[in-house]
């Protein structure tokens, strides 16, 4: 079993929902992702999604756009990504997951990205822009080497789609709780509870909720609905307005108690 | 693609097939194309430029006599069609030369509907004009300033929007470019541009050309004009990509030339990439080139041989735009000045009774505060 699936059982055994963090690689700079990766574990991630930086980001609202200009300004690659998630990845007790676009992988070659994340110690993936029914195969590739794929729903998949995506997945299914980019909202779509409610109905895999949850009290009602809670944008911003990262230790630490 | 847009995009494959072959739709179709659009637009036979330059003949597909100065409005006109059968009532277009944004913000004025196009900070510098005609025919055009602030990020700009508001929006794609099926939709809508070229030339000379020369941005009118002519082996297709400062530097805009395969907006074709998959900026003086990636089936016909594709670079753009100029009164779009340019070329080459096809796909009167920039005058 890979280790994104593995941490989902482990999870459902002690009934706790997962609180999944997003930040992109390399903002404000490489040398500061071990101390960001660290900051969030202490603060109760279960598992760590780390966006590679990509010049046209077109899933990603303005402040993740931001945030992968400043990574890339500040020289991040994903090679040098990699080298530095290898060392700090082996010591974390959670899984780290990468969100990639396309164009990143399949300029690698697939099965040569593949074998570099599973050597950096990544154990899953996440391709925004990349449905199923174009991946068949990276799954087997990935199947083989024990990486977890996790693809999308989003509120306007029909059930055959939401069917598909589950049955790829091999770790969790990423909900996508709006239409519309990444970032933060005042308030969720009044619809989610039921689409939640739809996807959990039909996906045998484990299903956690993201784009738009920004407070704790958002996070709070989405973990009643599902397995897990992904906050980015929010994280990215507390990142930026303060360095230090005490200001993300703290939105962590209350998105961790709400969830 | 994102997940989120799937659905919008099997809607619109469906709507595809199940209105646009039929009789009713293409009547409306042909209807405002002989009426809005002017068409059949001119096959005209350039004496002069013919007599200076070759033994054997160019004629010029006029598309920049059309309705709004170029080929763009035979993609916008079908897809509106579409867009009212679907019942969507906002439209959303990305534009680099602003053709495609002046084309789209038109058909919207006719048929009342809401229309944002979203466009580069630094097209809408060099396309100034193009911009006011938009905002007065009832359009809000968007700055883009993220990344390159061209065309690449503008088509970035729309997808977001899209996603966003995908239940009551059509998302008008001007190019060849983008997912299935947009490449094989504005290649219909385009192919008009090609059957009147055959049908047009038959009548005049009784003949097949022996070549056939367009530029190639995202390739809509290229494919436009190539379509009907693929199946005639004796017919030799040239496409010409902005080769910019050079194709020795970084700045040119050729993805054929000098890319690799690559994804890009949701098509797999030849895109200008560096080896981590980081999309790297295009560089053309002509705006409506300026794409790091192409249509997916122009890259099938690299791969396939059926096409030559050819570059020229900013400066033989600019002096085939004014040879053209000064030769016929003719002022070409300086996309369209690409395709002149390697038929300038191509001319030395013909035989007494051989004949060539240049596709104008647009009036360069927009392009004249380019030129002008260039050529170190002041207006
Ligand atoms: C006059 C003209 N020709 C050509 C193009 C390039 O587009 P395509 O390659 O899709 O024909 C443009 C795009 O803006 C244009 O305005």
């Amino acid at each position: 079993m890979n280790g994104v699936a593995l941490r989902f059982q482990e999870l459902q055994k002690t009934g706790r929902k997962a609180f999944i963090p997003y930040i992109v690689g390399g903002d404000p700079d490489l040398p500061s992702l071990p101390r960001v990766l660290a900051t969030l574990v202490e603060n109760g991630a279960d598992l760590i999604e780390i966006g590679v930086p990509f010049s046209d980001p077109l899933a990603d609202g303005p402040v993740i756009q931001a945030a992968s200009v400043r990574a890339r300004q500040a020289g991040c690659t994903l090679t040098k990504l990699l080298a530095t998630i290898k060392p700090v990845a082996v010591r974390l007790p959670v899984p780290l997951i990468l969100m990639v676009y396309y164009n990143q992988l399949y300029l690698r070659g697939t099965p040569r990205f593949l074998e570099e994340v599973k050597a950096a110690g990544v154990s899953g993936l996440i391709i925004p822009d990349l449905p199923p029914e174009a991946a068949v195969e990276l799954q087997e590739l990935a199947a083989k080497l024990g990486i977890a794929l996790n693809f999308l729903v989003a509120p306007t998949s029909k059930e055959a789609r939401i069917k598909m995506a589950a049955a790829a997945s091999t770790g969790f299914l990423y909900t996508v709780s709006v239409k519309g980019v990444t970032g933060t909202r005042t308030s969720l779509p009044p619809e989610l509870p039921a689409f939640v409610r739809r996807v959990k109905d039909i996906s045998p895999r484990p299903v956690a909720v993201g784009f738009g949850i920004a407070t704790p009290e958002q996070a709070r009602k989405v973990a009643t609905l599902a397995d897990g809670v992904i906050v980015g944008s929010a994280l990215v911003q507390a990142i930026t307005e303060d360095p230090e990262l005490k200001k993300m230790a703290l939105l962590a630490r209350a998105l961790r108690e709400a969830i | 693609m994102p997940e989120t847009l799937m659905a919008a995009l099997d809607e619109l494959d469906e709507a595809y097939q199940r209105y646009a072959t039929t009789p009713e739709f293409q009547q409306e179709l042909a209807a405002l194309h002989r009426f809005y659009t002017g068409r059949p637009t001119p096959l005209y036979y350039a004496e002069r430029f013919s007599r200076e330059l070759s033994k054997g003949q160019v004629y010029f597909k006029r598309e920049d006599l059309t309705h709004t100065g170029a080929h763009k409005i035979n993609n916008a006109l079908g897809q509106i069609l579409l867009a009212k059968r679907m019942g969507k009532r906002r439209i959303i277009a990305e534009t680099g030369a602003g053709q495609h944004g002046v084309a789209t913000a038109t058909v919207a004025a006719k048929f009342g509907l809401e229309c944002v196009v979203y466009m580069g900070e630094v097209d809408m510098a060099r396309q100034a004009l193009n911009v006011f005609r938009m905002k007065l025919l009832g359009t809000q055009v968007r700055p883009v300033t993220s990344g390159s602030r061209t065309l690449k990020d503008a088509t970035n700009e729309a997808i977001r929007d899209w996603v966003t508001n995908v239940d009551d929006t059509h998302y008008l794609i001007g190019s060849v470019v983008g997912p299935h099926p947009y490449p094989k939709i504005v290649r219909d809508f385009q192919t008009v541009i090609g059957q009147e070229t055959k049908a047009q030339l038959a009548e005049l000379t009784g003949r097949l050309p022996t070549y056939v020369v367009a530029c190639v941005g995202g390739g809509s009118n290229a494919m436009g004009i190539f379509t009907p002519f693929i199946p005639e082996p004796g017919v030799k297709l040239v496409g010409v990509e902005a080769a910019g400062n050079g194709l020795e530097t970084a700045e040119h805009a050729a993805a054929l030339a000098k890319g690799k395969p690559g994804v890009l907006h949701g098509a797999k074709s030849y895109l200008l990439s560096d080896p981590d998959g980081q999309i790297l900026e295009a560089s053309s003086i002509s705006a409506g080139l300026d794409y790091p990636g192409v249509g997916p089936e122009h890259s099938f016909l690299k791969d396939s041989g059926r096409v030559e594709y050819q570059t020229v670079d900013d400066q033989e753009a600019l002096a085939a735009f004014t040879y053209l100029t000064q030769t016929e009164g003719i002022i070409p779009a300086l996309e369209s000045a690409h395709a002149v340019a390697a038929g300038i070329r191509l001319a030395r080459k013909l035989k007494p009774d051989e004949i060539m096809v240049i596709n104008l796909s647009g009036r360069g009167d927009k392009d004249i505060p380019t030129v002008a920039k260039a050529m170190g005058v002041e207006l």
